[in-house]
């Protein structure tokens, strides 16, 4: 079964690089989120203070950036020919010419264009509708292609965000967060090379949701292990980027998970859809956003299901991977046609429901 | 990645979100947004089709920069989409399930079930299993003991006991039993699990109240074959006359197959009531109905079609007291004349069989066992089997006697037939072959059973008895799992493979009382290999007694489990 859209359905846009010449990055991310939040140095006096190791690190990292431009630009220029020719041609030319672009990107040291330009290859097979995802995704594609190109001139936020789905690896040096934080949902996606782990976590007192990610070599478990329904007394350092980017990183531990006693507060589906909606001025390039809602009821709904505001007459559909399998099934089981409280994420693909609670006491159900 | 047509995807509000939001911050590119209008976006995606060069996008310019320009539009166009999403409306609801008020499982034991309905078997199915317990193995004895105390199953597990049971047909009355009323709820929702629906309707709640009699009659007239099956055995379970009336209602209209499974399922609480209607069934058009009628009726000892056939078999034995000691002679029938037919005899034997025999058979067997005291001289069964038998008739009349035995459930008999465990003709093929000792068990009471079972073991070793542990009560009396214990132990001593084993050892996992487990400890090292051993044996056996011990243990666990409600 396919994984649920995460944040980025490419996780290659985030995977780790081997030797990432970290210090140089940060001198062309140029800044962080306390420079967001007002805390910046200059990077030009940050620049003046490396020392010969950072200078040529700085190098490095600008030689990289020069790649990624150079890769950027010739995307630009197929995704032009694309257009001038015809997406109906696309499907003939299939994805061998785009699997050969990606390859390129992965030359380029863009892992996150890389990703992107290989999906546009698996999309005209990928059943009715599909010109409507193509012109979607060449389009967003094109948009990062720019933002790239012109990151100089944009907001912060918005510049880390680019960087960040280029591919660009960043640290998480937000300031630590300490918080109980409870594990609303844990879930691999993998690939030939590499096993992704997703683990979404809600800081109740800081009313934050955020995203950690671990990594192992194809056909093993990541590390990290957090299963849903335990809280852990911990804090965490946001990564770079606009409020739309939830990733963090797990940093000291207070005290051993326990079983956790609260329960993350919920929205409606008009809220859940406007959060989606909202999130995208920050990173365009997101599929869906983390939510909880509250008293939703599973309804069946022609060959798929939906869940619908117990209290109102609006609904969100749930995602085409998400309507089928166990985790569906646990969830109709849970609710027996009454409200429960459901995390999961929601996008321009629909709800992918990953964890729910029933309406009375009860432990956290995992759903995927 | 096949987009769901996910929300409503109103094009106004849409751009109403977007324009909104329009005085922040937002995207980098597009200097200019050009389509907001209603149709923007197809005409966008028209001119993508085709391509620039051939269509200019709307409200676009031509040449080299269209393209540039139609991406720039799309980009925002897509955004404006995405975040313009709004609900849908929602459809009809489900009914709400109906509410379970048992008492919900304890927390341990709920992640117990889980655990044994994720278990799958190892790689390669049917290989080496390793140490580790077969849990799928276990889930039947746990819904047993979780119906038992009358817990109410978690209802996220439903979907799992709804897989397991499709699966398993074995599991399913527990299964559902467990699984409850919200499961046959969910199971309207999933075409996978239309069984459930079928095996719960007939169901006795629905067959008591105000209205049942026209319930009954309605379910009776136009259920499916399923249905009226199971419909028939609930109410002879409870009102044997009005079931027996009910089927002689339509009787004469029934299907042949029909009448087969209906004149069968009067086999569960046969009394001498169900004499008339048995009698009238021994006219059958079909030979089948008429077959399983005659052995019904020849199962109620004092029926009319009993007293017939004992006539008929004492006719065909006698005891020659000429002879020193005693002994029984046979004169098998010349023929098998309407009358015997009629009363269900077969004719024509299978091939390879003589007709005499083949009719003797049928005669003793549908015999009632209580004429054979009187025929030959007031002897005990055990006498009476102990009585030579003249010209090799011996194997034939024994073979009927244990039928007659099994069929009347006559446990003196049983008893006498079955012999001494002990006795050396009791492992090999003797008179009575090993299956039809299996069928002798079954009459006796368990702990009888386990007594006997024990004694052959202890005997014959394990290799022929496998069948005769699966008649034995679950878990094993304290005796006759010390004697399993003690064989398994002799074989691993005699060096052979424990994989020869493997039925038995797989019996001893599931229903070794797990008090048991103490006892083994003894054998969980690994022996020093003899000369004449497999080699690598030592090891295998260690691995299979240390299966055995975490088993028993894990099955001590599950029920203190459940215990702690």
């Amino acid at each position: 079964m396919q994984g649920p859209s995460g944040e980025g359905a490419t996780p290659e846009a985030e995977a780790p690089e081997a030797e990432a010449p970290v210090r140089g990055k940060r001198w062309i991310a140029g800044r962080h989120e306390r420079a967001e939040e007002g805390t910046a140095v200059p990077s030009a006096s940050a620049a003046t203070a490396v020392t010969g190791d950072a200078e040529a690190a700085r190098r490095r990292a600008q030689r990289r950036a020069e790649r990624i431009t150079a890769g950027a630009t010739e995307l630009e220029q197929r995704l032009v020919d694309l257009l001038r020719g015809g997406l109906a041609g696309a499907g003939q030319a299939g994805d061998a010419l785009w699997e050969e672009t990606a390859a390129r990107m992965v030359d380029a040291q863009a892992p996150g264009l890389a990703a992107r330009a290989r999906e546009l290859g698996s999309i005209p097979s990928s059943g009715p509708g599909w010109p409507v995802r193509l012109l979607e995704e060449c389009a967003l594609l094109h948009l990062l292609d720019q933002g790239w190109l012109r990151r100089e001139e944009l907001p912060d936020g918005l510049a880390a965000t680019v960087r960040a789905r280029v591919g660009l690896q960043a640290t998480a040096d937000g300031p630590p967060v300490r918080d109980d934080w409870l594990v609303l949902a844990q879930y691999d996606t993998a690939d030939a090379r590499l096993t992704t782990r997703r683990v979404w976590l809600y800081g109740p007192e800081s009313d934050r949701t955020v995203l950690l990610l671990s990594y192992g070599a194809a056909g093993r478990a990541p590390e990290l292990t957090l299963p849903v329904g335990l809280a852990l007394d911990a804090e965490v350092s946001a990564y770079p980027g606009g409020a739309g980017r939830r990733r963090a990183a797990l940093g000291r531990r207070f005290a051993p998970p326990r079983p956790a006693r609260t329960r993350p507060g919920g929205l409606t589906t008009s809220q859940a859809a406007a959060r989606y909606g909202d999130a995208l001025r920050d990173d365009p390039w997101l599929d869906s956003v983390p939510v909880t809602l509250d008293r939703v009821v599973p309804v069946p709904d022609g060959d798929g299901w939906q869940l619908a505001d117990a209290d109102g007459d609006t609904a969100l559909p749930l995602t085409r991977t998400a309507g089928s399998g166990s985790g569906l099934w646990r969830l109709v089981a849970l609710a027996g046609g009454a409200p429960v409280t459901v995390f999961g994420e929601c996008g321009h693909r629909g709800f992918t429901p990953l964890t729910a609670w029933p309406a009375g006491p009860g432990p956290a159900v995992p759903l995927c | 990645m096949t987009r769901t047509p996910a929300f409503t995807d109103t094009p106004a509000p849409a751009a109403a979100t977007v324009r909104e939001s329009a005085s922040r911050p937002t995207l980098p590119a597009p200097p200019v947004v050009p389509a907001a209008e209603p149709g923007a976006w197809e005409g966008l995606v028209t001119s993508a089709l085709l391509g620039t060069d051939r269509r200019t996008p709307p409200g676009g310019e031509r040449g080299p920069g269209a393209a540039a320009a139609l991406l720039d539009a799309a980009a925002a166009e897509t955004v404006r989409r995405r975040a313009g999403l709004r609900p849908a409306r929602a459809a009809r609801r489900p009914v709400p399930a109906p509410e379970d008020h048992r008492p919900p499982l304890p927390g341990p034991a709920a992640r117990r079930l889980t655990m044994l309905l994720t278990d799958r078997p190892g790689p390669a199915g049917g290989g080496r299993r390793g140490s580790a317990p077969d849990l799928m193995e276990l889930l039947p004895q746990w819904l047993a003991t979780a119906n038992a105390r009358g817990f109410a199953a978690p209802p996220q597990a439903l979907p799992a006991l709804l897989d397991a049971a499709r699966g398993r047909t074995d599991l399913r009355p527990a299964a559902l039993t467990f699984a409850g009323p919200r499961a046959l709820w969910l199971a309207r929702l999933n075409p996978d699990w239309r069984f459930a629906l079928r095996a719960a309707q007939g169901g006795v709640a629905e067959l008591s109240g105000p209205g049942a009699a026209e319930r009954v009659r309605q379910l009776w007239d136009e259920g499916l074959f399923a249905e009226r099956v199971a419909l028939l055995a609930s109410l002879r379970a409870r009102d044997p006359a009005g079931a027996r009336e009910l089927l002689a209602s339509t009787w004469a209209t029934e299907r042949a197959e029909d009448r087969l499974m209906f004149c069968d399922s009067l086999r569960t609480g046969l009394e001498a009531e169900d004499e008339p209607f048995l009698e009238q069934a021994l006219t059958d058009r079909s030979r089948n109905v008429r077959a399983t009628a005659a052995e019904l009726l020849s199962a109620l000892p004092r029926s009319a079609l009993a007293a017939r056939m004992a006539a008929r078999a004492a006719t065909c034995v006698s005891l020659d007291r000429t002879l020193s000691p005693p002994a029984i002679v046979v004169e098998a029938p010349h023929e098998c004349d309407a009358g015997m037919e009629r009363d269900g005899v077969t004719a024509r034997p299978p091939g390879g069989r003589g007709e005499r025999s083949w009719w003797f058979g049928q005669l003793v067997e549908a015999a009632p066992l209580t004429t054979w005291a009187d025929r030959l001289g007031g002897r005990t069964p055990e006498e009476i089997v102990a009585l030579p038998v003249a010209d090799g008739w011996q194997s034939e009349l024994h073979a009927a006697w244990c039928r007659a035995a099994v069929r009347q459930r006559d446990g003196a008999w049983a008893r006498a037939l079955l012999g001494a465990p002990t006795a050396p003709e009791a492992g090999g093929p003797g008179a009575v072959s090993l299956a039809e000792r299996a069928k002798l068990l079954g009459t006796l009471d368990a702990a009888e059973r386990a007594e006997w079972v024990a004694g052959f073991i202890a005997t014959h070793g394990l290799s022929e008895a496998f069948q005769l542990l699966g008649m034995c009560a679950v878990p094993w009396a304290a005796p006759l799992g010390r004697a399993v214990v003690d064989a398994l132990n002799i074989a691993r001593d005699a060096g052979s493979y424990p994989w020869s084993f493997s039925g038995v050892m797989g019996l001893a996992e599931r229903c070794l009382d797990p008090s048991e487990a103490g006892r083994l400890d003894g054998l969980l090292a690994i022996p020093d290999e003899p000369e004449d051993a497999s080699p690598g044996a030592g090891g295998y056996w260690a691995e299979a007694f240390h299966r055995l011990v975490r088993t028993l243990r894990l099955r001590a666990e599950m029920d203190g489990e459940l215990r702690a409600g």
